[in-house]
């Protein structure tokens, strides 16, 4: 099982601050000095025993608003993973089983979303849709499932030639079965180790959107709008765009020196398995 | 050149138009996925009838969905963009000098980066796990991890505002001088350079110790080869290849990846250009930036694609 003493120091560190952060996002009404809106003082007050963190753009307490702000850059890049894990997976599985016009289908148009580059199909989207938590979750989600297709249906065409999926065919399993209960089970640990990776672009994306005032809008705020919020303060020398900008840095290195860890093992897990 | 090598490159070519027709596909219906219409989307629930007819009519938005694209790609491979909905400007005149300007600054990312990462590399295989070799794959994963407008903000926040060595923002205009011009777009080139560096190093990395593993590496060593000569004569021809392909795809995101950066310096760019006219739903001119934004991608991906080719006698003839 287990062993916490195995775990390197990198990948410990990182899972602190990930849930650390994640913590913080739960518990949010509970452990923030002030509410998300709450104007306590001047504007871009410096660091204080009031205000830990001083005051935003409107004066409000830069702290508090970090705290909420962890829960709206987790909840939406963390549902945008989720629906393009959900949606990349069955469909690369499926095409992968399948075969034929469904896959050839399939991975020609998700060969052309890849051909531009996601920003920028994002951008073109979201211009002449409506700038909500949804549609956001659902570009962003449909952008990143590109790769989880990919991945899955290099995996599954691989595991579709094995015996077993072939004894179960030959049984008259449907393809929902083949798919959900022979094929997914065995692609699964390539794809958990692909989890990290998309969330930590989801995060990216998501404050890269909010930063270019595309993606979250006021008076809520995830870390890339708080970027957006306060980064007229850096010209008079106001650090207060620092700290989101920071926090995103955080949150996106420790849950890679995570997944980084997860890939080790699970490879090294693979390769016992081969030898013995 | 020889004729199935003059094929393959020709194939490779015709595969890459056919992808711009399907990308400008795509960027035209991305436009036209609402359930109502664009004129709507524009324009708002409150709009009043008049107006959205107005509109309607300006956009042609009568003729049928194929109609207004055909016109708009001929119109687009002729150069005309049409005019911009929210100041009624030539979309193309207004994008002449910001293309330029962002193919300087992009241009300007390159110089810096690409010797750099290969000299990185380099030193990075020299001393294959060691203390120098470990800290720049650290900073290759910190530099991978941090968002562009961390570091632009860090940048702008020690060396405009605390230092004031260069001004905050990017200002360019006609008739700068080049040395002014390069000081203005020093800490934008700083943070490119720093989103592009740790991928292509790595890579480069990877490429030579995949060559340095092989058995005429060790054939040269046992000769007695210094290890600079190795590494210079030996393996780094063999490894140009990959290198080649992984400069073209850092220089392709280089020029997407100059949207943010933009905005953060106010640098007069397509990017920033693109991203105002979508928060006022400029539908004409943001369809004209993805249209180019995406034709450089495939443009870099395919120019990747055939120096790949061209470099590597062994891709040329395919099984």
């Amino acid at each position: 099982m287990l062993d916490w003493r195995r775990i390197p120091l990198s990948a410990l560190v990182g899972l602190a601050c990930t849930a650390g952060i994640v913590l913080l996002a739960v518990f949010a009404p509970w452990i923030a000095p002030y509410g998300h809106g709450e104007v306590i003082g001047d504007v871009w007050a410096p660091m204080s025993t009031t205000a830990w963190l001083g005051t935003d753009n409107l004066g409000r307490d830069l702290l508090s608003r970090m705290i909420y702000g962890a829960r709206v850059t987790l909840t939406i890049a963390g549902a945008a993973t989720t629906l393009s894990f959900t949606m990349g997976s069955t469909l690369g599985l499926v095409a992968a089983v399948t075969g034929g016009r469904l896959d050839r289908f399939l991975s020609g148009t998700v060969d052309l979303i890849m051909a531009i580059p996601t920003l920028i199909m994002a951008l073109v989207v979201l211009s002449v849709l409506p700038a909500t938590v949804t549609v956001l979750v659902v570009v962003m989600g449909i952008l990143n499932s590109t790769r989880i297709f990919r991945l899955s249906r290099a995996v599954a065409v691989d595991i579709n030639a094995m015996d077993f999926v072939e004894a179960a065919r030959l049984r008259g399993e449907k393809t929902a079965w083949i798919v959900f209960s022979e094929i997914l089970p065995n692609a699964l640990t390539p794809l958990i180790s692909e989890l990290g990776l998309r969330f930590i672009f989801a995060v990216l994306f998501l404050s890269a959107l909010s930063f270019l005032g595309l993606g979250v809008q006021p008076p809520d705020a995830d870390w890339g709008a708080m970027v957006k919020e306060n980064k007229d303060g850096i010209v008079f020398g106001v650090p207060a765009a620092l700290v989101p900008a920071a926090a995103i840095g955080v949150l996106t290195i420790s849950v890679n020196l995570v997944a980084d860890w997860i890939l080790n093992r699970t490879s090294s897990l693979k390769g016992d398995r081969g030898n013995s | 050149m020889p004729l199935p090598l003059l094929r393959q490159l020709a194939q490779r070519l015709v595969l890459g138009l056919v992808l711009l027709v399907g990308v400008s596909i795509l960027i035209f219906a991305g436009t036209q996925i609402l359930p109502g219409d664009v004129a709507q989307a524009i324009l708002g629930q409150s709009a009043t009838p008049e107006a959205l007819a107005n509109l309607r009519r300006e956009m042609g938005l009568g003729d049928p969905a194929v109609t207004r694209y055909l016109n708009w790609l001929t119109g687009a491979l002729a150069g005309d963009f049409g005019k911009s909905l929210s100041n009624g400007q030539d979309i193309a005149s207004a994008l002449g000098k910001r293309l330029s300007n962002t193919m300087f600054l992009a241009g300007c990312a390159a110089a810096v980066s690409i010797p750099l990462a290969i000299a990185l590399g380099l030193v990075a295989v020299r001393h294959r796990n060691g203390f120098i070799d470990r800290a720049i794959s650290g900073c290759g994963l910190a530099s991978t991890s941090l968002p562009e407008f961390f570091v632009g903000y860090v940048l702008m926040y020690f060396f405009a505002v605390k230092l004031q060595w260069v001004t905050s923002v990017s200002v360019v205009f006609d008739g700068m001088s080049l040395a002014d011009r390069l000081q203005a777009v020093a800490l934008p080139v700083a943070v490119l350079t720093t989103a592009v560096l740790a991928h292509m190093m790595r890579m480069t990395r990877a490429a030579i110790l995949n060559v340095m593993e092989s058995a005429y590496i060790e054939t040269a060593e046992l000769k007695g080869l210094s290890p600079l000569q190795v590494i210079y004569r030996h393996a780094l021809p063999n490894a140009l290849a990959p290198i080649i392909n992984v400069v073209m795809l850092n220089l392709a995101f280089l020029v997407v990846g100059v949207v943010v950066v933009e905005v953060i310096f106010v640098y007069p760019g397509m990017g920033q250009y693109m991203v105002d006219h979508v928060s006022h739903r400029d539908v004409p001119v943001v369809q004209a930036c993805g249209l180019i934004f995406a034709s450089v991608y495939i443009g870099m991906n395919m120019v990747a694609d055939l120096a790949g080719v061209l470099a590597n006698p062994r891709l040329r003839h395919p099984k």
